[in-house]
Order: structure tokens, then sequence, then C-alpha cells
């Protein structure tokens, strides 16, 4: 669980984050939602501890990070992961070293094991065996979204972080991501915490829904209330395309 | 006032560079990839021009000899005294500013762009340290470079000569003994040692700091090799200053 108390960050002068609290259960995929420019990604950062918070806290199960020593904020990172809007992995590698990166840093198991362990998470995200030896360049995004996930996940972290997963995918792979990181986060019970303002993601994984505006803290809620809420700035976010608006009329003439 | 702030940036960088150290083994991999890449990669090149370039000193004073009074073994004497104390060392580091350090910038601001250095710092890994260690430790053997574009700057200068018909065979070997300062090559070691470590550190500083898209890739790879032989050329002044003068 993550749990985030009055934070503030600022920049040049002007305030990114105006005082967010809330809390993201463990075992559910956790969304921050809210338009281009509202502060989600800061706010990500400051959870990820990319980003010192000016003033607030952040409490990862409980235990304040500005508390911890170096060697403890480097140990929390490591029980983190994270899957990055593009990717990011590792040109100079394979898809096999990409995900056995994390290993060769921070374990000293032999090849043979972490070989192992890379085999069973790129199974566990669908990948096939044929792709394992390729160059991220030589893979679609779809493929390379999951190796992310399997790059994030190989070390078995507390903490999932994925900034803007579907970004630049179909339709129908943003559903296959999507159900594969809700998938993960159950069966590793885990905390995810999703960066997104891809409605078809909130429909399908939001079981805790933030939504920033300006850099606060507008709205929280899951999907199923997401549709019924009255706040004029969710409403305006989420039925900003037809298909949403259609929905919502006709919710409200009862169809 | 964006100097002073860049000049202390690029401290701060280097003081990061010797934080938290990367896992031995994966630094001793990625310190023999870049010795590959930075050193090995540019042989060809510096071959290539250090010889034609000691040919052309050759060929240069020849022409440059109308009295009768001046011996020939001056041919000699000339080329190594500019290939040792200046070619070498200083005009071959500013090539390398353009070909190792535009490499170093464009692909470490590339790996800023698509956020893998935000992956290794998420993952608790010191970037720096494990981005920019290597490359200094691959360029300490850089002195080598610089050893064999003496070695065919002097020998494209005895081709040019012997085979061009300005100076026999013998004369240009008595030239090339003629009056050598073994000082003059630790001075140029020296000052190749300190051209290694700018080589390395600057172009590191510019990718590593670079904001934006691939435009900024470019741009900032350029402002690398500006500034690369900018400070080049002003250390190579002030070494020749303290150890020459």
């Amino acid at each position: 669980m993550i749990e985030v108390q009055d934070i503030r960050k600022s920049f040049d002068g002007e305030e990114i984050l105006k005082g967010i609290s809330t809390v993201f259960p463990k075992g559910q995929t956790n969304l921050i939602i809210g338009q281009s420019g509202a502060g989600k990604t800061v706010f990500l950062k400051c959870l990820l501890g990319l980003f010192r918070p000016d003033t607030g806290k952040i409490l990862y199960d409980g235990e304040p990070y500005s508390s911890f020593s170096d060697e403890e904020q480097r140990e929390l990172r490591r029980q983190m992961g994270m899957v990055f809007q593009g990717g990011a992995l590792f040109d100079s590698m394979t898809v096999e070293e990409n995900v056995m990166f994390p290993l060769r840093m921070f374990t000293k198991q032999s090849r043979p094991t972490m070989m192992k362990r890379v085999k069973e998470v790129l199974d566990r995200v669908n990948l096939a065996e044929g792709q394992h030896k390729k160059y991220p360049v030589e893979i679609s995004g779809g493929m390379q979204k999951r190796v992310a996930i399997a790059r994030a996940i190989v070390n078995r972290p507390k903490y999932l972080f994925c900034d803007e997963p579907n970004s630049g995918l179909d339709p129908q792979t943003a559903t296959v991501i999507d159900n594969l990181i809700l998938e993960i986060t159950r069966e590793y019970d885990i905390t995810t915490v999703i960066n997104t303002h891809d409605m078809n993601s909130v429909l399908e994984i939001g079981e805790k829904i933030v939504f920033l505006q300006n850099g606060r803290l507008e709205w929280e809620g899951d999907k199923k209330v997401i549709f019924k809420t009255e706040n004029e700035a969710v409403t305006e976010f989420v039925y900003s395309s037809d298909l949403f608006r259609k929905v919502r009329k006709a919710q409200l003439q009862g169809l | 006032m964006s100097y002073l702030q860049s000049t202390g940036e690029y401290f701060l960088m280097i003081k990061g560079v010797f934080g938290r150290m990367t896992k031995r083994s994966v630094l001793t991999n990625l310190v023999f990839k870049e010795i590959d890449d930075l050193i090995i990669g540019s042989l060809g090149i510096v071959s290539f021009i250090s010889f034609f370039i000691g040919g052309v000193v050759a060929i240069q004073t020849a022409l440059n000899l109308n009295n009768p009074l001046i011996p020939r073994t001056l041919i000699a004497f000339a080329a190594r005294q500019s290939v040792i104390l200046e070619f070498a060392p200083t005009f071959i580091s500013i090539i390398m500013a353009g070909k190792v350090g535009s490499y170093i910038t464009s692909s470490i601001g590339t790996m800023r762009v698509t956020q893998q250095i935000d992956a290794l710092e998420v993952m608790g890994i010191n970037s720096l340290n494990y981005l920019v260690l290597p490359k200094i430790i691959a360029m300490l053997t850089y002195p080598f470079v610089i050893a064999i574009s003496m070695f065919l700057g002097i020998f494209g200068a005895y081709s040019a000569g012997v085979l061009g018909g300005f100076v026999s065979s013998q004369d240009f070997i008595r030239g090339l003994q003629e009056d050598f300062i073994a000082f003059h090559l630790v001075y140029a070691f020296v000052k190749t040692f300190l051209f290694a470590l700018l080589l390395a550190t600057i172009p590191s500083y510019h990718g590593y700091y670079m904001k934006g898209g691939a435009l900024e890739v470019g741009q900032a790879s350029t402002t690398s090799f500006v500034w690369t032989s900018v400070v080049i050329i002003i250390t190579n002044y002030i070494v020749t200053q303290l150890l020459l003068s």
C-alpha cells in the first residue's frame, strides 16, 4: 500500500502538485487519470522517488520515504518495477538481456538460474520464444510493452508503476496489456499504480481511480462510479469522446 | 551566468560518476565494450589521417628548404617535432571530439530522451556511474591511440620524404634522432591523458543533461563537439605554458 499525504512540488516557482493526499491499496490496479498538464507524470515520478516532494509525505507500507537512509531508499527502489511510456528498453541489449538486467545488477544468481526466471516471466507475458533473442527495435510496440512488463516484474517487486502503458498501441493490444497488468497485480499481490488518459483502461481495470486537475486531486472512486459522478471536471474528461457521450446519454435516458 | 552554472553542473556530474558503484562484473563488461566502441573503432580513421598528415608535413618542409646550407635531415626533425608535440596529441584529439564525442553525446542523449536513464534510476542504479565511468576508464587507453598516431605520422613522413625523393633514408633516420628531448614525449602524453578525460566527460555531460527530443540530441552533439574542442585547445595552451615554457 502507498499512502500519499499532502504532497506539493514546484518547478521554477510554478506549483505543479498542489497538496495531493490519497491511498493506493495493495492488490489492486490504481489509476491516475487527468488531462495533459494535470501533473500526472510529476506525481508518478514523486511516487517513484525520482522527484522529491517539496512538502508532504509518501508512505510505502506505512514507512515514510523521507525517513529512509540512502541504502534503504535504494532497497525500496529495487522493490519497484516500472513500465515506461515508450518501454525504455535498453537498445543495446536483446529482449532476454533486458529482462535479465535487474537480476544481473542486484542478485548473485548463476546464469542458468537467471535464464530460467527470464524465460518464466517472458512466458508469463506471452512473448513467443522466437522473440527472445531479438533487439527492441526488431519487435513491435505491443511486444516491447510486454518485455517492459517482464523486466519490471522479474525481481518480484512489491510496487508496480506504469506510465501510459497503452500509448501508441491499437485498442486490441491495449486491452491485452491492461488485462496482463491486472492479472499480474493479483497474481503477485502488489500495489500497482498506472498513469493513463485512456478511457478504455479506466473501464477495464480501474479498481481505484484518482482524477487530477491542475495539480489537485479533483475526484477519486472506481470504474463503477465514474460514470455516475456529478463532478463536472470528471464528466467533461470522461465524456470528451463521442462514444462515451452516447453511453452517458443512454444512461440518462435509462436505456 | 549559464556558463558558470554549466561548469558547476559538470563538476557535480564528475562527483556523481564516482558515487555509488556499479557491480564489478557488469562494469568490467561495459569497460570492454567501450574500449571496443571508442578506442578500437577509432583506430582506422586515426591511422589514415596520421599517415597522410605526416606525409604532408614532410613534403611541405622539403619544398620550403631552398637554402642548400640547411641539411635535409631537417625534414625528419620537423616532422618528428610537429607530430609528437602537436599533431598527434592535439589535432587527433580534436578529430576524436567529433567522432567519439558525438557518439558519446548522442548515445547518452538518446537514452535520456527514451527514458532509459530514468529506467536505470528507478532500478536504484547510479546512472552516471553506469554510463560515464566505463567511458572514462576506456579512454585511459587513449594514449595508445596517440602512440600509434605518432608512429604512423612519422612513418608517413618517412614514406613521403624517401619515396618522393626529398630525403634519403639515412638522412631521415639521422634527422629523426637529432636533438631528441625525451621530455617532449612526457609532455605529449601528459596532455593526451588530460584530453582523454575531457573527451570522455564533456560529451557525457552534454548527453546526460540534455532536454527535448531527437532534434535536441543533434544539437547537443554539435554543442558537445564545439565545447570539447574549445576546452582541449585551452588546456593545450595551459599545459604547454606549464611544462614547456
